[in-house]
């Protein structure tokens, strides 16, 4: 209950605009980073529940509307007009740059388990069919890659750089209060679930709701959460040069050898 | 109860902001956060930015330097809010009562609603007063 006490006192609260920032950007930047979530959010829902409703590419559209909420904090950030925003935003930038190769490496390996589909519909239906793609080799590695790649783009601990709390407080957050700061807090905890429901939508076969596969279903959820939040306890903050070093040196590795694995059908 | 004030209470962020205290409360303070007195059950969260904050916990005697940026602070906070004095020196100056560098204690400058004595006063002290203070405006708005 309590990350939802938070967003209602939230919204109760004054909302103050530094001087000299850029008024509008400011203000409409986590608005526009909370539609996105939530359209993504819809679509995940629609290919889930109703599999034949999915469209060419949509699996495209999900990958670039999950950047858009990490380009609002950057947008937000330099528009507030403080320096440890603007930090907080050029580190976010970077660690866009560098968790963007591997993550999109890794989700082609479910698009090459499921005949080169490039629909989310369908490539829950294969894993209906064959099972999941989590079960073989190349689905193992890609799932380590897409956790870690989450681990960055849910900003959790060691690789939280841009918000950094005991070091730049709060990053590109610094200036936001009320409504704003409110907005920004539902985007990530709308991201907590929309971001591990992707993962299981890619290599778990989604969320089924016939009978004992919906318990199934919710256990895998928690699992994914489980293994994030025991991740982040037992990891230090790496430095910004450390994370791009890691994403794009083992991480993409580890990515690429996925891929292959997969056009062999392992 | 209106549903904002009782959010309010639920989550009161804390700033911690020293004018130029021994450090003492400030540890004092710190140790409220730790897990032996764990004052997250009531919602309670160091804030780092004053932006973020609900409830300005001010230490320390209050300079003459000090003093205008605490006011600035107090500009900066986003209202509703709230601000607890701790420690003997936030109270009345304590010892520097005499100083020429503290010229008024801290609430002649800005308003204090809850004031928590001691030198420097005991984590379990703070908590009673941190309850005591959402147990006042409950009454207050009822």
């Amino acid at each position: 209950m309590q990350p939802l006490i938070d967003i209602i006192k939230l919204l109760g609260k004054e909302t103050l605009v530094p001087k000299g920032s850029s008024r509008t950007t400011f203000l409409l930047a986590p608005v526009i980073g909370l539609a996105s979530v939530i359209l993504v959010s819809t679509l995940l829902w629609m290919n889930n529940i109703w599999t034949d409703k999915t469209f060419l590419g949509d699996l495209i559209v999900v990958l670039y509307l999950l950047t858009i909420p990490s380009i609002c904090i950057i947008v937000g950030g330099f528009a507030s007009r403080n320096p440890l925003a603007s930090l907080g935003a050029s580190r976010e930038m970077k660690l866009i740059l560098s968790y963007e190769l591997p993550f999109v490496l890794a989700v082609l390996v479910p698009v090459i388990k499921s005949n080169f589909s490039l629909r989310l519909g369908e490539i829950v239906a294969v894993q209906a069919q064959n099972g999941v793609i989590l079960g073989s080799l190349s689905g193992i590695l890609a799932f380590i890659v897409l956790i870690m790649c989450m681990q960055a783009k849910l900003a959790l601990v060691p690789f939280d750089i841009p918000e950094a709390e005991t070091e730049i407080i709060g990053g590109p957050l610094i200036e936001y209060s009320g409504t704003g700061l409110a907005i920004y807090r539902l985007t990530k905890n709308m991201l907590l679930f929309v971001l591990p429901f992707f993962l299981m939508i890619l290599l778990m076969g989604g969320l089924r709701f016939d009978g004992i596969h919906l318990l199934f279903g919710i256990l895998k959820y928690v699992g994914v959460v489980a293994l994030i939040t025991v991740i982040r306890n037992t990891n230090p903050r790496v430095r910004i040069d450390q994370a791009m070093r890691f994403f794009w040196g083992p991480m993409t590795l580890l990515a690429a050898v996925a891929v292959v694995l997969a056009l062999f059908g392992q | 109860m209106n549903i904002k004030l009782k959010a309010l209470l639920k989550s009161p962020w804390v700033f911690h902001l020293s004018t130029g205290s021994c450090n003492n409360c400030d540890i004092e303070i710190l140790d409220c956060l730790t897990p032996r007195f764990d004052i997250e059950r009531f919602g309670m969260i160091l804030a780092g930015s004053i932006k973020h904050a609900d409830v300005l916990l001010v230490t320390g005697s209050g300079n003459r330097k000090s003093m205008e940026r605490v006011k600035k602070l107090y500009d900066q906070i986003p209202k509703p809010c709230l601000v607890v004095a701790i420690g003997e020196c936030a109270l009345s100056r304590g010892m520097f009562i005499h100083s020429y560098n503290c010229p008024v204690p801290i609430d002649k400058v800005i308003p204090v609603d809850a004031y928590i004595p001691g030198c420097p006063p005991k984590p379990e002290a703070i908590i009673a007063g941190a309850v005591k203070l959402i147990e006042k405006l409950k009454k207050n708005v009822k």
